[in-house]
């Protein structure tokens, strides 16, 4: 078994459960809804199969993490994704952080504002849009929840509107749930290199 | 569907707001969908509708949010059985049963610092009995909680900005 990663990296990182998953032979009916499983996906995460073992949960919850971050007007993908990563380095998912950093990098072309929050976390010196958001989501997922009445005027001071503001604060607080399960259910890890 | 965040946000509606959140239905439905997955599933597993409730409020409590408090000590005290539970009420308050104070005390990790977490966690609820579907069962319920309060305090500085 290879090491856990505890440090933040944008490498490709796979996940290992601290808990046993639902063997894909015994999955029922409802728990194999909830994983929209079709013929066609052949390998299914231990993520997913740990999740499993509530079928309720997850499949409302997969439509709704993937309409927050992926839904589209509104906030730009940067934002949620920048949403995402503040509220990941509260909660340190170091999973979560190497997925959404890796996203953010892709979408806005850049990599030295993942690399300043990398290196200062929560106290990173960012451009003031970017700042504006990742100090929100920072403070609005610490706890309890610590984002104020300045924190909000700042976001509108850079120029967000009323629905990008609330794509932020779910973006933010989906993630308030998703780090709460993969940190705490399970960790990463290298993948071993192939051949 | 968007009641219930609607109500939890304050006492008097704001069509400012509630125009807003119309505007992503679709995913507050999905948050109402969920929010009864956590609470009051069809499979409750090992942790009874009471015993999730009782932890919504514990949780409400821990996290300062009033108006959440209040909503699921309604909840709770319309469950069934919640009566054995009611001593357990206040958050620091502890069971003499091994597997429930194990369950109380990773929740409360889960929604005041997870950040810590660690498989030892995980250890300590397999050494008091817990089963791996009600740990996945307690980490949805108690991460829900953590989605929703933050949801609620975001909108709430939205109203005040006006």
């Amino acid at each position: 078994m290879t090491d856990a990663v505890h440090h933040y990296t944008t490498e490709v990182l796979d996940w290992r459960p601290f808990v046993r998953p639902v063997k894909v032979e015994e999955l029922t009916d409802e728990q194999r809804e909830a994983l929209k499983i079709t013929p066609a996906n052949k390998k299914i995460s231990d993520y997913v199969l740990t999740l499993a073992h509530d079928p309720e949960s997850l499949l409302h919850r997969s439509p709704l993490f993937n309409g927050i971050m992926y839904g589209k007007d509104g906030l730009d993908r940067g934002g949620r994704e920048l949403g995402a990563i503040g509220s990941s380095i509260v909660n340190r998912c170091i999973y979560c952080i190497a997925v959404h950093a890796r996203h953010f990098n892709q979408v806005t072309k850049t990599t030295e504002i993942v690399e300043e929050i990398f290196a200062h976390e929560t106290a990173a010196k960012l451009p003031e849009r970017e700042q504006a958001i990742f100090d929100f989501s920072v403070k609005l997922s610490a706890f309890p929840p610590a984002a104020i009445a300045e924190d909000m005027a700042r976001l509108k001071a850079v120029g967000l509107d009323e629905l990008e503001i609330l794509d932020l604060i779910m973006s933010t607080s989906i993630f308030g749930w998703a780090n709460r399960l993969m940190h705490t259910l399970g960790e990463p890890f290298r993948p071993a290199k192939e051949g | 569907m968007t009641d219930l965040i609607e109500a939890l946000v304050g006492p008097v509606p704001d069509a400012r707001i509630n125009n807003l959140l119309a505007r992503r239905a679709d995913l507050m439905a999905l948050t109402e969908a969920s929010r009864k997955a956590v609470l009051t599933p069809a499979e409750p597993g090992g942790l009874s509708h009471a015993l999730r409730a009782l932890i919504a409020v514990r949780a409400s409590e821990r996290l300062g949010d009033s108006r959440m408090k209040d909503h699921y000590y309604e909840h709770f005290t319309q469950c069934e059985d919640f009566y054995d539970l009611v001593g357990l009420i206040e958050p620091d308050a502890v069971s003499d049963d091994p597997w429930l104070q194990a369950i109380l005390d990773h929740a409360d990790m889960l929604t005041c610092r997870p950040r810590t977490a660690t498989s030892g966690d995980i250890e300590k609820l397999y050494a008091a009995g817990v089963s791996d579907a009600d740990i996945v069962r307690l980490a949805e319920l108690a991460a829900f909680l953590g989605y929703q309060v933050r949801l609620v305090a975001g909108l709430r500085l939205m109203e005040d900005i006006r």
